[in-house]
């Protein structure tokens, strides 16, 4: 839920900026991020205790999945995920907190996210293949390459999209709901939907992850 | 006014429109995948990411609905004239 009163937005005003909510916000939640990095860092174990009990599941979970759905090569793109996740989850979360903003509801932050996974895709997918990367686009045989080539690039332009306006419209659509909510009815009618939202969280943090990957994973195999 | 008041219909019957597709796809893309994981519990793990990504996939078609729905709410030259006409 947008709520009547976010604390950054009052500090901003304060100080006379013009910033803007998603934007402030997103530096709170790398700041948190970071924060949270470091304090893991600096006591890691071989027995685990504390927050690393809490990271080690998370990231031996994320380092499985890329396993599974990229093979090995996949590896070596862990940060870049890993790092989209973590981000995305911890800003679609802190919107359950009073004065909090969620940076993924706005347009702009998931954007950014979105062309980011685009743009590597393909510099991954020249990378590995050179210049035979473009054999990707061209189809099974050569003489059907004018047909398939527009169709492909509609598709990859696609992604970015897809990509922004799914997370854009479930974490945006989930506040507008909420207030409606709250508008009719005060109490009590508001907390199925704000369970739904921690759900809807979790669920937007997958499926970016995973698409992310299994992009990633289609430039990284041979064209046919 | 006329104007707006049809883009409210509009936007509200768009909306509708487009979860009653979305609702009967992701009822039959959950089905079969509850169906699959009663056959064969083992493979519930793999049957869940592929659902999850499929319902992401048909899902946005409702977002797309939301979002359209929005640009015909917000994006409206009329709104504000009405925003300003209802505080008065």
């Amino acid at each position: 839920m947008i709520h009547p009163f976010i604390f950054l937005d009052w500090l901003e005003h304060q100080l006379h900026l013009h910033i803007g909510s998603h934007v402030t916000y997103t530096w709170l939640v790398m700041a948190l991020l970071i924060f949270l990095a470091v304090l893991v860092k600096r006591s890691i174990k071989t027995v685990p205790s504390g927050l690393q009990n809490f990271f080690e599941p998370v990231i031996d979970g994320i380092e499985n999945m890329i396993e599974e759905t990229m093979g090995h090569k996949g590896k070596a793109y862990f940060p870049l995920i890993a790092t989209i996740a973590f981000f995305i989850l911890a800003s679609n979360l802190i919107a359950l907190i009073p004065g909090f903003f969620p940076p993924t509801a706005n347009l702009n932050t998931n954007a950014a996210m979105a062309l980011t996974v685009f743009a590597m895709t393909h510099i991954i997918g020249v990378k590995e293949h050179g210049i035979g990367y473009f054999k990707h686009f061209c189809g099974p045989v050569i003489w059907l390459a004018p047909l398939i080539i527009p169709i492909e690039i509609v598709g990859h332009l696609a992604r970015p999209l897809s990509l922004t306006l799914r997370l854009f419209g479930n974490m945006y659509g989930h506040e507008i709901v909420l207030m409606i909510f709250f508008g009719l009815v005060p109490f009590l009618l508001p907390l199925p939907m704000m369970l739904m939202g921690v759900l809807v969280a979790f669920i937007q943090t997958f499926v970016f992850m995973l698409l992310a990957m299994i992009y990633i994973a289609g430039s990284l195999e041979e064209a046919h | 006014m006329e104007f707006f008041a049809w883009c409210v219909v509009a936007a509200g019957i768009g909306m509708g429109l487009g979860s009653f597709g979305t609702g009967i796809g992701q009822g039959l893309a959950i089905q079969k995948a509850v169906e699959g994981v009663a056959r064969n519990p083992g493979a519930s793990g793999k049957i869940m990411t592929v659902m999850l990504i499929g319902l992401a996939m048909i899902e946005s078609l409702a977002i797309y609905v939301f979002v359209v729905a929005m640009i015909i709410l917000f994006a409206n030259p009329f709104t504000e004239t009405v925003v300003q006409l209802l505080n008065k």
